[in-house]
């Protein structure tokens, strides 16, 4: 192919790569950079329904002309990244120097909002992407060696949790579990303790977010696989058979090996979902006891006071994470890849 | 043939409808649209102000609890989204601080003579908005249920622990109070309260450094863990949402919640006879051998656009004006403690009535307040957890403040 010839048959899907992927995160990534204007306050005196109080306020029109001069606000270089609510240079220096454990340091590094977002970001992940494949292959095999009436109902069950709105999933899990709901009070009754409480406690309040995340994202890795199971080709499995494999022998040889770029495919996908984790804990009101990245930047953009920069520094620290967490996974796909050229 | 007869009477309508609207607001023309939070009493003033529609006036109105999300970016357009925004002492900030709501000191002056001077909000002189409803959060009592263990209505926070107490060692309920501590916003909120009560200060005089890891402060704390300590163990998903319904079943004796959520307490709805006739609003209680309530007052009111035409904005002030008129507030006296001169003060407002005549203090309305409010929905829950120390937690709702307060050129 001509190289003309091939810039325009790529252009329409690289300029919306740039328009949609490249110039969001370069714009987020300048933002990371700046902080407003100083402030300019003056005292004033407000009065309201109750009483008149003398109290600081903003000079608006002295904010004007700064922001109409510098409209990104002030260059701040990436203090906003190092800073106490992201990843605290200065604190976690010091918190080394006066530690006198291991254990003291991690439970000082545990107290900045950063780490203790990190610590449940990283174990959510790692715990719920390996079981979303486990058993999103084990539903697929299950469901592979259903008679095939019975198959159609069956798929459509199994994607349920899928299709449900994971903010709307996640609320009405969070009425189930209550003390009073229909789960909390089962689980009360077969552990016969009448103040169990999953929202109460931090490590149940992990565990039924990770329960959660992987009930919910269980039937991406089933439709993926069982679509790679209709795949394999049968002369292989029949001739392992002949050979007398047993099924779980031909599942572990014959149908796994088949099926691994999907693997890395679900792999892939569920590591960066995973890492983005963010709707549970908004549904489950568990904020309290599991904080996310994603839920830092969503903490920062809400309320009166909005900080942008933090945000956006919180956003571009959380695509670093995805990629050091694919890094692994892209080399060896690189690998196999370059393999396969020569 | 259908058609030619019904256009008369389309006409006929208009005219009718654009001249009832010119008797009632006094405006023949204009484009009026209200985004406003979503609760029955603002309701009411909003869907009052609609009757204004009609002829050359165009009204559209968005109710929403993400009303704060979206003020700014829409009253920064030219010409703005809506030319009124209904707001409450921490909520105008944001409109303040970017300079898009309009001084109203010459429409007040035309069409406002009648409004009373406390429902003024003033800025340095100028008036930034029209406040029509107060609210503020306080304790709400089971007659019945005190009664039971010989105790009276606390009028401190002490002896709120010590009815609690009681309540529990009598087996009545194993978790008798409740309050708002959910750490999105409201937690913060019951540290304000607190810290206020206690006659804390949250900032060094004159500036913007924080000034709240004191003696006031780790007394404020000790007192929200020893209130939390008799609250079901889920406290840390309590929002009004979820502990109205508690209140509602009888599993509650005390709590400390908004005055406006008193109508849906007291009504029939959700709850029974011996239930709802038990139910008290009264004043917040003092702490600490303070002599205020431990809250802070609140007042809602609306404001008007600063990019907007001088038409719309004196027909959305005047429209506003029949919003917040007498005959709105009897028709809906019982919806919220109303600041005009034609409200009635029922059972519901009591509380809120009790809570601002006993002196307690406004919410501060600082343009950097906002920040330490979430600075310490996010802090308090290592303390309330039993993770760390008082004096840690305020150290880190100060550090957690500075970051903050850093990148928003405070400091």
């Amino acid at each position: 192919m001509p190289h003309r010839t091939f810039i325009y048959f790529i252009l329409p899907s690289l300029l919306s790569m740039i328009l949609l992927i490249a110039v969001p995160v370069f714009s987020v990534i300048v933002q990371s950079f700046f902080v407003e204007h100083e402030q300019v306050l003056i005292e004033v005196e407000n009065c309201n329904p109750f009483k008149c109080v003398k109290s600081l306020s903003v000079d608006q029109q002295a904010g004007a002309k700064l922001r109409q001069e510098a409209p990104l606000g002030r260059f701040n270089g990436i203090n906003t990244y190092t800073n106490r609510n992201h990843l605290a240079f200065d604190e976690v220096a010091l918190a080394w120097m006066e530690s006198k454990s291991l254990v003291d340091f991690g439970a000082k590094l545990l107290n900045l909002p950063f780490y203790k977002a990190l610590l449940f970001t990283l174990t959510y992940t790692f715990i719920v992407s390996p079981f979303v494949l486990i058993f999103g292959l084990a539903i697929a095999l299950g469901v592979n060696g259903l008679p095939k009436f019975v198959k159609g109902p069956s798929i459509f069950v199994s994607l349920l949790p899928m299709i449900v709105t994971p903010l709307i999933g996640s609320l009405i899990l969070f009425w189930m579990i209550d003390a009073k709901g229909i789960l909390g009070a089962t689980l009360q009754l077969i552990f016969d303790d009448n103040n169990l409480s999953l929202k109460a406690s931090m490590p149940l309040t992990w565990v039924m977010l990770i329960v959660y995340g992987i009930w919910h994202s269980t039937p991406f890795a089933f439709i993926v696989l069982y679509a790679g199971l209709q795949t394999v080709p049968q002369e292989t499995l029949e001739a392992a058979s002949i050979d007398g494999a047993t099924r779980w022998e031909r599942i572990r040889h014959v149908a796994v090996p088949h099926m691994v770029p999907l693997i890395i495919f679900i792999t892939l996908m569920q590591l960066m979902d995973n890492f983005r984790v963010f709707e549970p804990i908004v549904g489950f009101s568990a904020s309290a006891k599991a904080t996310s990245l994603s839920w830092i930047i969503f903490n920062d953009l809400h309320g009166d006071s909005k900080l942008f920069g933090s945000a956006a520094a919180s956003s571009i620290m959380t695509i670093i994470g995805v990629m050091i967490l694919l890094m692994p996974v892209l080399i060896r796909s690189w690998k196999n890849f370059n393999i396969k050229l020569h | 043939m259908k058609k030619i007869k019904i256009l008369p009477l389309v006409f006929a309508g208009i005219i009718i409808m654009g001249s009832s609207a010119f008797a009632k607001c006094g405006i023949n023309s204009g484009k009026i649209s209200v985004l406003a939070n979503d609760f029955p009493a603002l309701h009411a003033v909003v869907s009052t102000a609609e009757e204004c529609a009609g002829g050359g006036v165009t009204f559209s109105k968005n109710h929403t609890a993400k009303h704060n999300e979206i003020s700014v970016p829409a009253l920064t357009a030219n010409p703005a989204q809506y030319s009124v925004k209904i707001v409450a002492n921490s909520s105008i900030v944001p409109l303040l601080n970017n300079d898009l709501i309009r001084p109203l000191n010459d429409l007040v002056a035309k069409y406002g003579q009648h409004l009373k001077k406390n429902q003024l909000i003033t800025v340095d002189g100028k008036i930034m908005a029209i406040a029509f409803m107060a609210n503020a959060q306080h304790l709400f009592v089971r007659k019945d249920i005190l009664d039971q263990v010989g105790h009276d209505i606390p009028k401190t926070y002490e002896e709120v622990l010590a009815a609690c107490k009681a309540i529990r060692d009598a087996g009545i309920m194993q978790y008798p109070f409740a309050m708002l501590s959910k750490p999105d916003w409201n937690l913060g909120e019951e540290f304000v309260n607190m810290y206020l009560g206690h006659g804390g200060v949250f900032f060094k005089p004159g500036t913007a450094e924080p000034a709240v890891n004191n003696k006031k402060g780790v007394a404020t704390l000790k007192m929200l863990k020893a209130l939390t300590s008799y609250s079901n163990p889920d406290f840390l998903t309590f929002n009004s949402a979820t502990v109205a319904p508690i209140w509602e079943a009888g599993n509650l004796a005390l709590a400390e919640l908004w005055g406006s959520t008193g109508g849906q307490i007291l009504d029939a709805k959700g709850s029974t006879e011996k239930i709802t006739s038990n139910t008290l609003l009264v004043s917040a209680p003092r702490v600490g051998g303070g002599n205020i309530p431990a809250s802070s007052l609140w007042w809602d009111g609306f404001t008007i656009a600063r990019n907007i035409s001088e038409k719309d904005a004196e027909a959305s002030f005047r429209a506003m004006l029949h919003g917040i008129s007498d005959e709105m507030v009897k028709k809906n006296n019982d919806k919220s403690v109303w600041l005009m001169d034609a409200y009635v003060p029922g059972k519901a407002a009591a509380g809120v009535f009790a809570t601002a005549s006993g002196g307690s203090q406004p919410y501060p309305m600082l343009p950097y307040m906002g920040i330490l409010h979430m600075a310490s929905s996010k802090e308090l829950p290592d303390f309330l957890q039993g993770n760390e120390s008082a004096e840690q937690t305020l150290a880190d709702i100060e550090a957690a403040y500075i970051s903050g307060a850093k990148e928003k050129g405070f400091l």
